[in-house]
């Protein structure tokens, strides 16, 4: 089979099937899971679409084999995904930790739902937003990107592989529940059309011990040999000397941890997405990410019909948050607003970026369903 | 917020085909009738029995906000359904509900409302399980907000292979139903 199954045109789908096919069209061939609404019916989609694709699906026993199948299927060479909702995003932190150290390039989709515990599991939040960021334990960069359409979850999903590809990290999808069930119009752009990244592999023959570790392009992003190449490598997630064995010097260690955060750091430019408009004569500033953004575009367009001077910002990109650019677009507005699914998590983001130069606050909800463009608008209208 | 913005709200129980009804119905206005159209759905844990509702927002704009809060035509399948959204539904908003299912009292309902027998019409094709698709049917003829044509593609597309003739019926049964009702009102004898 080829990738001549890959499906184009225009459809009708839900945001979990669009990121599925978007995920293919990247060339994703491994997919491990463990059931759990609100993100099945990307596992369902994968379990019969992969074997058309010549991809190998996996259900997991649990979702702590899943990412660690995930992992393993990556060093075997295959661009590899899971998909999960918070409770077992929770069971995956410690397989996204070594995946980080390891570095190996994955994707990891978390549709989020109510929370904590069980919650409510056919409603979505935005309440693992801190936990994509420092969920696993120690200092680590990773990727966290929030969708907000159907079409995104398709693009963010090739984006999502070409991010991880590139730099060799874990890339998280953090959609919720809204945006995993809406169906909409969405266009599954051909492969041809899309700029495909792949990881870096050696340039040297297999055979000779190297130190895979510390052949360091300029971003400090090694070269992946593959399992099964050949190549003599030692690959675990202890501290490490540049052959791969574990150290416990303090030098080598912050050397180690250094580049893994530089590597994301040093690229934060190329790797941040913002969506922006009306912020050129931005007075109050709406900031937002997923499915909210959406109740705050129309928010921002209603205060723009009554005349007040709103401007819009959407995170594309999650993590690494990029303060600067973000303190840069909100420029001289007096009043910066972020609207978010949760009681508050990337609001504190948002303070340390812009604080210095506006006042800030906060348009919440608990989950279920987004603030509601009313809600936004009259916080908007007692600012301006 | 508004223009060309319409807000529909199908609402029964888990089992009757509500979700896809707004699937097929979405599907039709978006792919068939060039217009924009979103479909949302909101379910309890329970696969069947429990409250079940499907949302769609049809526009000729970009859609931002996607979540139905007063719907313009409220299609009730449930005696549960009914009680609890009746309420939603814009004062001039069109109601269409399954009378051969939902009991209500003739002087609380509002004036655009429509009884479309539709589960006792599919008991009459056969197969009760294409009340939903007898619905849409209805829902095109008193609406005008989708044709015949767009419904009858989606529909092929959605279909299980197999069932695409009955579905098909119960389609152009919602459709007469549709066209019978509407005579009623142009006589002047609806009584609302």
């Amino acid at each position: 089979m080829s990738q001549s199954q890959t499906l184009k045109g225009i459809d009708y789908l839900q945001g979990n099937e669009a990121l599925v096919e978007g995920a293919i069209a990247a060339g994703c061939k491994f997919f491990a899971g463990y059931p759990i609404t609100p993100s099945n019916e990307i596992s369902e989609r994968m379990s019969w679409r992969l074997p058309q694709v010549g991809g190998i699906f996996v259900q997991g026993e649990d979702e702590l084999a899943s990412i660690a199948m995930v992992i393993g299927a990556s060093w075997g060479g295959l661009k590899a995904m899971t998909a999960t909702s918070g409770p077992g995003f929770s069971l995956m932190q410690e397989g996204i930790g070594y995946a980080c150290m390891t570095e190996t390039p994955c994707v990891i989709v978390d549709i989020q739902r109510c929370a904590p515990g069980q919650g409510i599991a056919t409603k979505g939040q935005q309440g693992d937003m801190m936990q994509a960021r420092w969920g696993t334990h120690g200092d680590h960069e990773v990727i966290a990107l929030a969708p907000a359409s159907v079409q995104e979850m398709f693009d963010l999903a090739v984006e999502a592989f070409n991010l991880s590809e590139s730099y060799r990290v874990p890339c998280l999808i953090m959609a919720e529940e809204i945006v995993a069930h809406m169906r909409d119009k969405v266009r599954l752009r051909d492969p041809s059309e899309l700029r495909l990244k792949e990881r870096r592999r050696p340039d040297i023959p297999p055979g000779k011990k190297i130190d895979f570790h510390q052949l360091d392009d300029e971003a400090g992003i090694p070269p992946m040999p593959r399992f099964g190449d050949g190549y003599r490598i030692a690959v675990s997630a202890f501290s490490r000397n540049r052959m791969g064995y574990p150290i416990t010097d303090r030098d080598l260690h912050g050397k180690l941890l250094r580049r893994l955060s530089n590597k994301i750091l040093n690229n934060i430019d190329a790797i941040a997405r913002f969506e922006t408009s009306f912020l050129d004569d931005a007075e109050v500033v709406v900031v937002s990410y997923g499915t909210p953004a959406r109740s705050a575009k129309s928010a921002v367009k209603a205060a723009r019909e009554e005349g007040i001077k709103a401007g819009y910002v959407r995170l594309i990109t999650v993590w690494p948050f990029h303060h600067e650019k973000l303190r840069a677009l909100c420029g001289g507005a007096k009043e910066v607003i972020t609207v978010e699914m949760n009681l508050g998590q990337i609001f504190g983001e948002v303070e340390r970026a812009v604080a210095r130069n506006a006042h800030t606050s906060l348009v919440s909800s608990p989950g279920v369903e987004p603030p509601t463009p009313w809600e936004i608008l009259s916080k908007i209208r007692e600012v301006a | 917020m508004a223009g060309s913005r319409k807000e529909i709200l199908i609402a029964g129980f888990g089992g009757q085909g509500i979700i896809l009804a707004g699937v097929i119905l979405g599907r039709a206005i978006a792919l068939y009738e060039g217009r924009n159209a979103i479909q949302i759905q909101s379910y309890g844990p329970e696969a069947r029995g429990g409250a079940c509702r499907s949302e769609v927002v049809i526009s000729d704009e970009e859609i931002d906000y996607p979540m139905v809060t007063k719907p313009d035509v409220f299609v009730a399948m449930s005696q549960e359904a009914f009680d609890r959204y009746m309420g939603r539904l814009k004062p001039e908003g069109t109601l269409i509900v399954d009378s051969s299912i939902v009991r209500f009292d003739e002087g609380k309902i509002p004036p655009r409302a429509y009884l479309v027998p539709a589960t006792l019409a599919a008991d009459g094709l056969g197969r009760r399980i294409v009340a939903n698709v007898v619905m849409l049917g209805a829902f095109g003829g008193l609406t005008g907000l989708v044709s015949k044509r767009a419904l009858e593609r989606s529909l092929r597309d959605t279909a299980p292979k197999g069932t695409e003739e009955l579905n098909l019926r119960a389609l152009a049964k919602g459709f007469e139903i549709a066209e019978g009702l509407r005579k009623q009102d142009l006589q002047g004898l609806s009584g609302h």
